[in-house]
C-alpha cells in the first residue's frame, strides 16, 4: 500500500486479505463495523493470519495490544490509515 | 519388490480416492517422503512412505477409489529381497503405535491375510484376532455395519465366503461423509468407553503475562498463541500421569511414551478433524508454535499427512473461542483421555488471601475408567495447572 491510498482502497485491501484467510466470508453480507468473529467462524489462528497479512502488506509492525483495533474491517481500515502514513509500499 | 499400500487413517476410514502422485517410476524416495495425495472424508491427505527405495510401478491412477490396504505402487528397497513383501505402513492398529512413534519407521512383513488388495471391512481388533487364529477374514461373513467383520464374527469361526465389494470409481467428499465419520467415532466412544469427567479452574494470569512479555519482543509471525502453552502443559503432565496417554483396544491398554496430541480443529465447511501434533514433549515452544500453526493451516486447506491422522495418543479440544466456559469432551477412540479448555474469562478469585481479578480458564478431563481412576485424573489436571503457573518451565 502507498501513503496516499484512499480509505476505500485500504478497505479493499483489508477485505482482500480477510477473504484470503476466510474464503467463506460473504463480503456483501459482512457488517464492517462489527467484529468479524461475531459474524463468522473466525478464530485466533485466522486472526493471526489476517494480522500477519496486513502487517506484511503495509510493512507495519503491529504490537499485540493493538490487536483489538483490528477486530472489525472498519477498525482495521482506521488503524492502517492512522499507522501507515509514510510507510513505503510493500507492493 | 515391495508394496506401497493405502494406509488406514483411523478406524473410521474404509477407502480413499487417489488424487495425485508426487513420484513417478524411477524416482528414488526416502523414509518420510510424501509420495501421493488421497481424498478421504477428512479431506485431502498426503501419504508418506516409511522406507527408502526406488518407485517401480504405479498401480492406482488419479481419481481411482480404492480400499484401505490396496497396493498403490510397487517399489524396490535398497536391500530388496525378491520374496520379501513389505508394507510401508500396515493398517493402523493401536498396538502398532510403538512402531509408529519411532522417528525412523521400519515396515514389517504382514501376514498374507492382509495382502488381498480388496480388503473386507474388518475392525482392527477383529483383524488382529483373525491373524492370531490363522483365519482369513475374507472367508467370514460380517454382522457389523455394512457387513464389517467384527470380533464376534472372527470368534464365531469361519462362515461362507462373502463376495468382495468392488471399489466405486466416483470420488466423493461431502459434509455428510464427514458427519458419518464423526458419528461413527463418537457413537463408538459413547458405546464402549466408560467416561469419567473432572474439571478445574486454572488461573492463567501468570502464563498470559509471560506470553505477552515474550510476544512483545517478537515480530508478528513469531508470536505465540496461548493454546500452544496449553498443549505443551498437557503433554508434560502426561509424563507424570502416563495413564492418560495411549490406547485401549481389544481389552488391553497400551500406554505410549511419546506424546502426540490430537488437536481438534473445526473446518470452515463444517465438521471436525483431529490431526496429531507429533512429539510435543520433545519440542520447545519455539518449535511447537510453527508446527501448530502449520497443522491448523493444513487441516483447513488440505494436505494433512497420513501419520498425523494415525498417531494421536491424547486429544485436546478448545471451544473457548466460541465463548464456551466448560467443555464436556468425548474421548476419541481408541484413545483413553481428552482434555477440554473453555474460554478465558475474568473472575474474582482469592490471591494470597485477598480478592483479585484474574484471567482464568476451565480445564476439563474425560478419561477412560477402564484405564484410570478419578484420583489419577485429578492429579493430571492438577499437574496441568501447576505447569501453567510456571510458564517458563514449559
Amino acid at each position: 500500500m502507498t501513503p496516499n491510498m484512499s480509505a476505500d482502497e485500504i478497505k479493499a485491501l483489508v477485505l482482500e486479505k480477510l477473504l484470503q484467510v476466510a474464503p467463506d466470508i460473504e463480503p456483501a453480507q459482512l457488517d464492517t463495523a462489527t467484529p468479524i468473529r461475531d459474524q463468522y467462524d473466525f478464530d485466533s489462528m485466522d486472526f493471526l493470519h489476517f494480522a500477519i497479512a496486513l502487517g506484511q502488506q503495509c510493512q507495519l509492525e503491529i504490537p499485540e495490544h493493538d490487536y483489538r483495533e483490528l477486530q472489525s474491517v472498519d477498525g482495521a481500515v482506521d488503524y492502517l490509515v492512522k499507522h501507515s502514513n509514510g510507510n513505503a509500499a510493500a507492493k | 519388490m515391495s508394496e506401497f499400500r493405502l494406509p488406514s487413517l483411523g478406524a473410521d476410514m474404509d477407502d480413499a480416492t487417489l488424487r495425485e502422485w508426487f513420484v513417478k517410476p524411477g524416482d528414488t524416495v526416502k523414509n518420510g517422503d510424501i509420495v501421493a495425495a488421497v481424498e478421504t472424508n477428512k479431506g485431502i491427505i498426503d501419504i508418506e512412505i516409511f522406507e527408502g527405495g526406488t518407485i517401480e510401478q504405479i498401480m492406482v491412477q488419479p481419481d481411482e477409489k480404492v480400499p484401505v490396504g490396496a497396493v498403490l505402487a510397487l517399489y524396490r528397497t535398497e536391500h530388496e529381497s525378491e520374496v520379501k513383501r513389505l508394507t510401508p505402513e500396515p493398517a493402523t492398529h493401536p498396538f502398532n503405535k510403538e512402531r509408529a512413534s519411532q522417528p525412523e519407521r521400519t515396515p514389517e512383513p504382514e501376514s498374507t491375510s492382509a495382502e488381498a488388495p480388496l480388503r473386507k471391512r474388518i475392525s482392527p481388533a477383529a483383524r488382529k484376532r483373525a491373524r492370531e487364529l490363522g483365519i482369513d477374514p475374507d472367508t467370514l461373513s460380517g454382522t457389523g455395519p455394512d457387513g464389517a467383520v467384527t470380533l464376534d464374527d472372527v470368534l464365531a469361526g469361519a462362515g461362507p465366503a462373502a463376495p468382495v465389494t468392488k471399489p466405486a470409481t466416483q470420488p466423493e467428499l461431502s459434509r455428510a461423509g464427514m458427519r458419518q465419520v464423526i458419528a461413527a467415532a463418537m457413537a463408538r466412544s459413547k458405546r464402549e468407553i466408560p467416561h469419567y469427567y473432572l474439571s478445574t479452574t486454572i488461573d492463567m494470569t501468570p502464563a498470559l503475562d509471560w506470553l505477552e512479555a515474550r510476544n512483545t519482543q517478537r515480530p508478528l509471525p513469531e508470536r505465540m498463541v496461548y493454546a500452544a502453552l496449553l498443549l505443551k502443559a498437557v503433554a508434560m503432565a502426561v509424563k507424570k500421569i502416563p495413564e492418560m496417554n495411549g490406547y485401549f483396544a481389544d481389552g488391553q491398554v497400551q500406554l505410549d511414551t511419546d506424546v502426540h496430541i490430537g488437536v481438534a480443529i473445526s473446518l470452515r465447511t463444517g465438521g471436525l478433524v483431529v490431526p496429531a501434533l507429533h512429539n510435543v514433549t520433545k519440542k520447545s515452544l519455539d518449535q511447537l508454535m510453527p508446527d501448530f500453526f502449520d497443522l491448523v493451516d493444513r487441516a483447513r486447506s488440505g494436505h494433512l499427512r497420513a501419520s498425523e491422522l494415525q498417531d494421536g495418543t491424547i486429544t485436546v479440544t478448545s471451544l473457548g473461542e466460541q465463548g464456551v466456559e466448560t467443555v464436556f469432551p468425548i474421548i476419541y477412540p481408541p484413545q483413553i483421555a481428552i482434555v477440554g479448555f473453555g474460554s478465558l474469562v475474568d473472575r474474582v478469585i482469592p490471591v494470597a488471601g485477598k480478592p483479585a481479578v484474574r484471567r482464568v480458564i476451565n480445564a476439563s478431563l474425560a478419561a477412560d475408567h477402564r484405564v484410570s481412576d478419578g484420583h489419577r485424573g485429578g492429579l493430571f489436571l492438577a499437574e496441568i495447572n501447576r505447569l501453567l503457573q510456571e510458564p517458563e518451565s514449559l
